[in-house]
């Protein structure tokens, strides 16, 4: 299938700021999609609120748009009552680490088989700029004008802490590895997170003077490196991104198929 | 010479097809093509202004925000 038969093309064009590195993501999860083979009917996209979320309205899955931070609940519901559907959740800052952290976390520890793409673009970018549980110690926002004095969540190691059983971590540079990621997620049985950093020019990028969409793009592909390379060794500054963990272990659906089997037996 | 076949080849069996109405004009397809295939107009819309020298690698497809750039292979 076409990549745009994917899509809703009566909402295009998008309502991303120019170069939002959101829809870089849109455009190569769709990809990954494709190559997978996946029925549009065998998907179910589930967003909660921010820039990010809006993915849900673009793409021709099943789309659910519900509330700041409670994505991950609505596609537990959904996933227990159709566990044979595909889960998507396509996340920002405040749903996956602020409003919505604890479904984030819970989540993970439950291993239930949906994929969390998480966009972090350090900012707030739909409300204006505020400063999330993303941005970079010293980073400006609209509400931090001197400077940010919080230390931001680590989603690599807060998933992997939690119980997610597949993590990765990308950038929206990194086009062809994002697309073999999300591929591997969306097959993966069980929690899979993968972070993507992404730029948001229009706030982060401006409030920090990092530049345009093009210029944040090249801070992704310099300040970053394959996980386990010897540049690491050299810089320890340097982001890794590459898949984190990939395990086989128990998952909710199937777990709780189990218990439905018990209860029925000892009826 | 081996380069000069591939571009022919490249040239009878690729489209690159770019929908103005959908680009915001970032800029990333241009910044990111590895043979400089692209530019931005007077308009800020992304034009093809050396199509024998793309080498169908794909990365502006790939990497475009607005979903612009389709490239058809023929
Ligand atoms: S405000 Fe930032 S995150 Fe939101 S669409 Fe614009 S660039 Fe993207
Ligand atoms: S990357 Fe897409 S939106 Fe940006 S200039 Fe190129 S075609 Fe236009
Ligand atoms: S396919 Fe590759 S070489 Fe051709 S225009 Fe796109 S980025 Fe440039």
């Amino acid at each position: 299938m076409a990549v745009r038969d994917y899509i809703r093309e009566r909402f295009m064009p998008h309502i991303w700021c120019a170069g939002c590195g959101h829809g870089i993501v849109m455009n190569n999860l769709i990809r990954a999609i494709e190559v997978l083979g996946l029925k549009k009917n065998d998907i179910v996209m589930v967003s909660g609120i921010g820039c990010s979320a809006r993915i849900s309205g673009y793409l021709d899955f099943h789309t659910l748009h519900t509330l700041h931070g409670r994505a991950l609940a609505f596609a537990t519901g959904v996933k227990l009552g159709r566990p044979d559907l595909h889960i998507i959740v396509p996340m920002g800052d405040g749903d996956a680490t602020a409003i919505g952290g604890n479904h984030f976390i819970h989540a993970a520890r439950r291993n239930i088989d949906i994929t969390a793409v998480i966009m972090n673009n350090h900012i707030y970018g739909m409300t204006g700029g505020q400063y999330s549980p993303l941005s970079v110690y010293g980073r400006m926002a609209t509400t931090a004008p001197f400077g940010n004095i919080d230390q931001a969540f680590d989603i690599v190691g807060l998933a992997q802490s939690a119980g997610a059983s597949f993590v990765a971590r990308t950038t929206s540079y990194h086009a062809t590895s994002m697309i073999k990621i999300f591929q591997k997620a969306i097959t993966h049985k069980g929690f899979s997170v993968v972070e993507v950093l992404s730029q948001c020019p229009t706030y982060y990028g401006r409030k920090n003077r990092l530049g345009d969409a093009v210029e944040m793009m090249e801070f992704f592909k310099k300040n970053t490196t394959p996980l386990g390379s010897a540049a690491k060794e050299k810089n320890p500054d340097l982001i890794e991104r590459g898949i984190f963990v990939q395990e086989d272990r128990p998952e909710y659906c199937a777990e709780y198929k189990k218990i439905i089997k018990k209860a029925m037996g000892e009826q | 010479m081996k380069s000069k076949s591939k571009k022919d080849q490249g040239k009878d069996r690729s489209h690159i097809e770019i929908r103005r109405d959908w680009c915001k004009g970032c800029g990333i397809c241009v910044a990111f093509c590895p043979k400089k295939v692209l530019a931005l107009d007077e308009n800020e819309k992304a034009i093809i202004e050396r199509p024998d020298e793309c080498d169908q690698c794909g990365l502006c497809e790939l990497r475009c925000p607005d979903i612009a750039i389709e490239i058809t292979t023929l």
